[in-house]
């Protein structure tokens, strides 16, 4: 049974090129891994993570991976404090003559 | 008919894909050597800065404020001699409507693209351009793909450029997010080919002339100001479509004696295509991984001739360390009230040292600010850069090592500039010229070009060849 419906947001990967084929002026570390694509649309039929599948993207382009990702999160965020930068306004205002409040 | 796009193929028919996807024919500039006429192709296929302001007008572009950095002008002054310290003006690009100074740059192209009847554009970029043609494109109604290089092989994303891909999104673009590689570049010419778009290249004409205006509005905004004309414009140099721009605007309005400063974060050590690398940055622009490589050698770019060419305007180019940056992104937040950066803080973090060299009768510009927020905080990046292994701490910022550790200045008297040797970066570019022209000899044109290309004279160019061991 197909778990991922027709219409839902979703991310899919591919692979551009292979090792093999990649550009030949690369650092050895970039040579050894393929070029990848992830892009994200919505499904145009039923199917399970994994498939081989078809997306329509924002600006109705279809293309074809694999389903690796159903509804995709912006995982990216503000980070924790960082207590190398916490002190700066206080240790400024002391040298502008403030009392650093 | 199927169209070979293996690799070689696909490269194979650059120029012609280009040629489609800009609609400028390069060859009428051309001179057959290493000469092209770079200002008549900026007269013909640009516009004028009326036209652009128009342009500009019709989708909100421009007109940011320009504000004095009255706090960091009187901290500068605290860690200068007596009469040293110059007011500091900066320009707040991030009021344009996707954030940054790049939406001058789309607006043209994105006009162009809508007027020569194109669906669609697309750009290849990991930064603020992307959103800011994605912006463009919105309201004028064309269709937009944005192509990223985000990930490293265990698909971890910078997370400033899974913010900005985000942004892209958001304005309704498609966005290819693609592993490390310079082959984003063949995905992007595939994508040309398959879609017919406009490629709204960062290094047209019609992207340099819309920078222009935002050099022509620091003249007058400076002016109206002061009284005087800018002593110093501080920009952050990446691809140097920023300095180019910049500079031809401040020209135009007549600021003959305005020093142009370009500025980039220090990453030496690092390699831009390693997968490696690539994570251990914190800085994805504004950087000498593309400032070094695109001044010596503009014509690297997608399109033939480059309209981006710093070297032709830079008096002077200084590098700052990533923990300068951060520092002083804390401190225009702390002490000015805006939260901006990262990239714009490159020349803020720059500006702050070497306006402690100027008279107190001066004035400096830091020619941009940046939006910020989720991924492109410190905060943001600096989190991520432990996770990824880098060391951060407190110290003097001479002990910073990009990839291993960001040292955070413990007092602001240690921001420092170090001088890039533009010298050495002229030779550099006349050198790469011979060699990718394949030249035995440089025409009378040829070192004419090269001389105003470098911003030097005819003997200069000549004693360089002469060390080249060309003849004239
Ligand atoms: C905010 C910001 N500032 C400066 C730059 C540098 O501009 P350029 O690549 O034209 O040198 C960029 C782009 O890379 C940017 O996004």
């Amino acid at each position: 049974m197909p778990d991922v419906a027709k219409g839902t947001w979703v991310q899919i990967h591919r692979v551009v090129l292979g090792p093999e084929e990649r550009s030949p002026h690369l650092p050895d570390d970039t040579k050894k891994v393929p070029l990848e694509l992830r892009l994200k649309g919505f499904l145009t039929h039923d199917a399970c993570i994994g498939d081989e599948v078809e997306i329509e993207t924002l600006i109705g382009r279809r293309v074809k991976g694999r389903l690796v990702k159903v509804n995709p999160e912006y995982d990216h965020g503000f980070g924790r404090p960082v207590p190398e930068l916490l002190t700066i306004g206080m240790e400024l205002r002391k040298i502008l003559g403030g009392d650093g409040r | 008919m199927t169209r070979d796009i293996s690799y070689e193929a696909v490269m194979a028919r650059k120029n012609e894909i280009m040629k489609k996807a800009v609609g400028i024919d390069y060859q009428v500039f051309e001179s057959g050597g290493i000469a092209f006429d770079y200002e008549r192709m900026m007269r013909e296929v640009g516009y004028t800065i009326d036209e652009i302001r128009k342009i500009q007008a019709e989708t909100g572009v421009g007109n940011t404020p320009l504000i004095e950095l009255k706090n960091l002008t009187k901290l500068a002054r605290k860690l200068a001699p007596p009469g040293k310290g110059a007011r500091i003006f900066i320009k707040d690009e991030a009021c344009n409507p996707s954030g940054s100074f790049k939406d001058r740059r789309a607006s043209v192209s994105v006009y162009r693209a809508q007027k020569l009847g194109f669906k669609g554009v697309i750009a290849a970029t990991s930064g603020n351009y992307g959103a800011a043609v994605a912006s463009q494109a919105a309201m004028r109604s064309l269709n937009c793909i944005v192509v990223q290089e985000v990930f490293d092989s265990e698909g971890r994303g910078q997370p400033e450029i899974l913010e900005k891909g985000r942004k892209c999104e958001a304005f309704g673009a498609e966005v290819i997010q693609l592993s490390v590689g310079p082959e984003l570049f063949y995905t992007f010419l595939c994508l040309l080919e398959e879609t017919g778009y406009f490629n709204a290249s960062l290094y047209t004409p019609f992207g340099i002339a819309g920078i222009e205006t935002l050099g022509y509005e620091v003249a007058e905004q400076v002016r109206a100001a002061t009284g005087r004309d800018p002593d110093a414009v501080v920009i952050t140099h990446a691809g140097g479509g920023n300095v180019t721009g910049t500079a031809r605007g401040l020209l135009k309005a007549g600021c003959r004696n305005t020093k142009i400063i370009g500025a980039s974060v220090d990453l030496t050590g690092l390699h831009m295509a390693s997968d490696r690398d690539f994570n251990r940055k914190s800085f994805t622009t504004g950087h000498t991984g593309f400032g070094v490589p695109f001044a010596t050698w503009p014509d690297r770019a997608d399109v033939p001739r480059n309209a981006a060419r710093s070297l032709r305007y830079l008096d002077r180019y200084v590098t700052v360390s990533q923990g300068e940056v951060f520092y002083m992104t804390e401190a225009l937040a702390q002490l000015e009230g805006m939260e901006r950066g990262p990239a714009g803080n490159t020349s803020l973090a720059a500006a702050f040292a070497i306006a402690r060299e100027m008279d107190e009768d001066q004035v400096i510009v830091v020619q941009e600010t940046e939006y910020t927020g989720a991924g492109k905080l410190p905060s943001a990046q600096l989190t991520f850069a432990t996770e990824m292994g880098v060391e951060v701490r407190r110290g003097d910022p001479a002990g910073d090592k990009p990839g291993e550790r960001i040292v955070i200045p413990e007092h602001p008297a240690q921001i420092r500039v170090k001088e890039v040797n533009l010298d050495a970066l002229r030779k550099s570019y006349i050198s790469n010229c011979i060699k990718h022209y394949k030249v035995q000899k440089l025409t009378g044109e040829d070192i004419r070009f090269l001389a105003e290309d470098t911003k030097t004279i005819e003997d200069y160019v000549r004693m360089v060849a002469e060390e080249l061991g060309i003849s004239i």
